[in-house]
Parts: C-alpha cells; sequence; structure tokens
C-alpha cells in the first residue's frame, strides 16, 4: 500500500468531503422544515390529514433509499415529455436535483416518525398545567409541546442526522462527486483501490464523530438540569 | 393496467437472490453480534477494545464505501501480496459471498449494540441463582441467559434485519444479479424506468410489511410466558 497517491489527490477528496457535508446539510435543513408539519398531519384525528402522513412515512422508510434515488432520477426519463411540456424537466435531468430531492423526501420520513414520537411523548401534566396558565393552540405548542419534544426527540435525531450523513454516499450513483464518487473516479484512474477507500472511510468516520460530538454537546445544553451530577462525597 | 413485457419473471428471479441475501447475512450479522457483545461484556482488555473498534469503525462508515472496499479492494490486496512473495495470481470474489459477508459484517456491528443490550438487561442474581444451585456456566448460560437475551433482543434484531434487508439493494452496485439489478435490466430493455423502479419499491414495501407482521408475532409468541 502507498498512500502517498493519497496526498497528491487530498485537494480533490477534501472537496467530495465538502460536496458530502453540503448535501448533507442542505437536505437536512429542507426536511427538518417538511418533517415538522408531516408529523403533526400524523398525529392528527382527521383521517384526511394523517393517512396521506401515514403512507408517505410508511412507503420512505419501507423501501430501500437507492430505490427511491434510481426511481426519481432515472423514473422520471419515462415522462420526459410530459416534464419538458410543464417546464419541469431541467431539474428532473440534473442528478443534483433529483438526488437531493431524494435525500430529502427521505430524512423527512425519517425524522417525521421521530418528531411523532417525540411530541406524543411530552407529558400531559406540561400541557395541562399550560393550558391552566391560559394558554391554547399554537402558543401552548410553541412554548410547552415543541421545546420539551425537541428535547426528547434529540437524541434520535442526532441519530438520524448521522444516517444521512452516510446515505449520501448513494448520490454517487447518479454521477454526483461527492466523496465516494471522487474516490470512486481516481480509482478508476489510479488503480489504488485500498488507498482511496480507506482514505475516504476515514474521512467520514471523522465527519461522524464529528456530528456525534456536536449533538452530544447540544444534549448537554438542552437537558443538563435532567442529566445526573456527580456529588463528591462528604469526608 | 401494468404491462410489464414479460419482464416480470426476471423481478421474482432477483426477489429471490435478495431474500436469499439477506437472510445469508441475517445469519451471519447475529453470529457475528453474539461474539461481539461478547467481547463487549468480556472481563478482557483486547476483547473489549477489539469488538469497540468493530462497533466505532463500522458504524461511522458509508455502507457503500464498506461494500466496495470488500469487493473491489480484497483481491487487490491478495494479489498485492502474492506479487510481493513472488506468484502471479488473479483473485475474483464471488459477488454472492462479497455481498453476504459485508452486509453480514456491517449489521453485525449493529447486532452487536442490541445483544449487549440484551445480556444487560437480565438480572445479574439470576445467573448467580442459577450457579449456587450447581449449574455449570455454560448450562446458566444455555438455561437462563440466552433464551431471555433473545426475548429482549428480538424487537431490536427485527429492526437490524428491516435495514438489513433494504441494505441489499447495494449489492446490485457489484453486479449480484438481485432485485435492483434486475430491476434495472429490465427497465433498461423496456424503456420504462419508473415502472419498474416503482414495482421494486412495493416489492421491497411488501418486504417490509411481512417483515413487521413477523415481527409482531415472533415478539407475542416470545412474551407469552411474561407478565404484564
Amino acid at each position: 500500500m502507498d498512500f502517498s497517491i493519497v496526498w497528491q489527490y487530498l485537494p480533490m477528496l477534501l472537496e467530495g468531503a465538502w460536496v458530502t457535508l453540503w448535501i448533507t446539510v442542505v437536505s437536512l435543513l429542507i426536511g427538518l422544515a417538511f418533517a415538522v408539519p408531516v408529523s403533526l398531519a400524523r398525529l392528527s384525528n382527521n383521517p384526511f390529514f394523517s393517512s396521506p402522513a401515514y403512507l408517505f412515512v410508511l412507503y420512505f422508510r419501507g423501501t430501500p433509499l437507492l430505490v427511491q434515488i434510481f426511481l426519481i432520477y432515472y423514473g422520471s426519463g419515462q415522462f420526459r415529455h410530459e416534464l419538458t411540456d410543464l417546464g419541469l424537466w431541467g431539474f428532473f435531468r440534473d442528478p443534483w436535483f433529483c438526488g437531493i430531492l431524494a435525500l430529502v423526501l427521505n430524512t423527512t420520513a425519517y425524522s417525521a416518525e421521530i418528531f411523532r414520537g417525540a411530541i406524543s411523548a411530552v407529558p400531559r401534566n406540561d400541557i395541562e398545567a399550560g393550558r391552566a396558565c391560559g394558554m391554547s393552540g399554537l402558543l401552548l405548542f410553541r412554548r410547552i409541546t415543541m421545546p420539551k419534544a425537541f428535547r426528547i426527540g434529540l437524541p434520535a435525531y442526532g441519530n438520524e442526522v448521522i444516517f444521512l450523513l452516510q446515505a449520501t454516499s448513494l448520490v454517487s450513483t447518479i454521477t454526483i462527486l461527492d466523496l465516494t464518487g471522487i474516490s470512486r473516479q481516481l480509482i478508476s484512474k489510479t488503480f489504488a483501490v485500498y488507498e482511496f477507500y480507506l482514505t475516504a472511510a476515514a474521512m467520514y468516520l471523522v465527519m461522524t464523530y464529528a456530528l456525534v460530538y456536536l449533538f452530544r454537546m447540544w444534549e448537554k445544553r438542552l437537558s443538563g438540569h435532567l442529566q445526573e451530577r456527580v456529588v463528591s462525597e462528604p469526608r | 393496467m401494468l404491462d410489464l413485457h414479460g419482464y416480470g419473471w426476471l423481478l421474482f428471479d432477483g426477489l429471490q437472490l435478495t431474500i436469499a441475501v439477506g437472510l445469508c447475512a441475517m445469519v451471519v450479522a447475529v453470529l457475528l453480534g453474539l461474539l461481539g457483545s461478547w467481547g463487549k461484556l468480556a472481563q478482557n482488555r483486547w476483547a473489549n477494545f477489539a469488538a469497540n473498534t468493530y462497533t466505532t469503525v463500522i458504524r461511522g462508515v458509508p455502507e457503500l464505501i464498506l461494500l466496495l472496499l470488500v469487493y473491489f479492494g480484497t483481491p487487490t490486496l491478495i494479489q498485492s501480496i502474492a506479487t510481493s512473495m513472488g506468484y502471479d495470481i488473479r483473485v475474483d470474489i464471488n459477488p454472492f459471498i462479497a455481498g453476504t459477508i459485508t452486509i453480514g459484517f456491517i449489521y453485525g456491528a449493529f447486532s452487536t449494540e442490541v445483544l449487549r443490550g440484551a445480556f444487560q438487561a437480565i438480572p445479574k442474581g439470576q445467573a448467580e441463582a442459577a450457579r449456587a444451585i450447581g449449574m455449570s456456566s455454560l448450562k446458566v448460560f444455555q438455561r437462563i441467559i440466552l433464551p431471555q437475551a433473545l426475548r429482549f433482543a428480538l424487537p431490536g434484531l427485527g429492526n437490524v434485519w428491516m435495514v438489513l434487508i433494504k441494505a441489499t439493494s447495494l449489492i446490485s452496485i457489484i453486479q449480484l444479479d438481485e432485485l435492483m439489478r434486475k430491476t434495472k435490466i429490465a427497465s433498461n430493455a423496456t424503456h420504462e424506468p419508473f415502472t419498474f423502479y416503482l414495482l421494486a419499491s412495493f416489492i421491497y414495501l411488501g418486504i417490509t410489511l411481512v417483515s413487521m407482521m413477523v415481527q409482531k408475532r415472533a415478539e407475542i409468541w416470545a412474551n407469552k410466558g411474561v407478565m404484564r
């Protein structure tokens, strides 16, 4: 094994890592914006809202992400004429749009399920106390339910973020040059299989554990008052 | 109506291979999980270190990278070792075996965590009581620990299975003719990618739904003797 070849191409790999992070953050933020309404629809008592949300979550959690990516990227080609007429073909021809769309839909489904669990785990007493203080509707949701649910759901959401970071490697199959894509391209050029994949794996490892650390800090900050304290024994 | 142009059987062949790879990989994953959870709970520093490294590394690296590393990396490594020793050989890994081992190896890390939690959930007093009435440690494991651990691990292992079966779609990238790759072949031949990928996604969804039902049944069966 000869890692000097990796040094030579390190700037390209770092660029790939940047693309990976960028795709992760963009999909995450858009997914987050969609996930809250979906989770609320899923919790609604009105089947008109809850059943589409249920089916959406079931489909995107029950099928592989790779199929979702291919369905959007290759599948849209079947409706090329219709999409051209609508003026949307420019979007669906673009692997970036399709990759991010698939990741957004996927992470929306997973995060919606996490938020649903978190919102229904908010203690009833808290909500009753809020009502007793005269809050209702949006105010109650904004001040009591949301902050509490956010704290309950944060550890699970942190896992989802890490899952998404790793899932972005699949967009390399539709020609996007993220960290995995760049590694595959460099390997087909240099035949240094082990060197590049091991380097890419190490880079993913660093990004993953940096995220794990960030989320752990955030958790500590938000719910430090709930954590066990080490009290020193009196002498 | 749905017209598959006679390619439906192709998907059925692929489905069989997907399930075969999934089941074999799950067996590998549970065996590795037992080994890994033993490593995590053992009183041995090296075993702890090996098991912790295993779960840390595997959970931090995407499946796709690991799959490509094993499938394309291992032959290269073996060849370069052989070359340095003066042999000239060519190694090709069977994609079924590479896929099964890699997927099993990855999800072994996840089942390690599940099984570790399950073993830890068993009150220590039970094993001590069994020792006290004269069972050997093997007997304690077989009669007291394992039956309860499997019950505790069932929900977690069910989740591992459902993620694992979806991850088998990645094996199509290393040219194994499972459901995903057969779908690609059919959609290239018919120029109807949407139809075929949608159908494939519903087949995966079907696997997930059946697995969920089986899991629920299995949990009811495993918890039969437990008071609520």
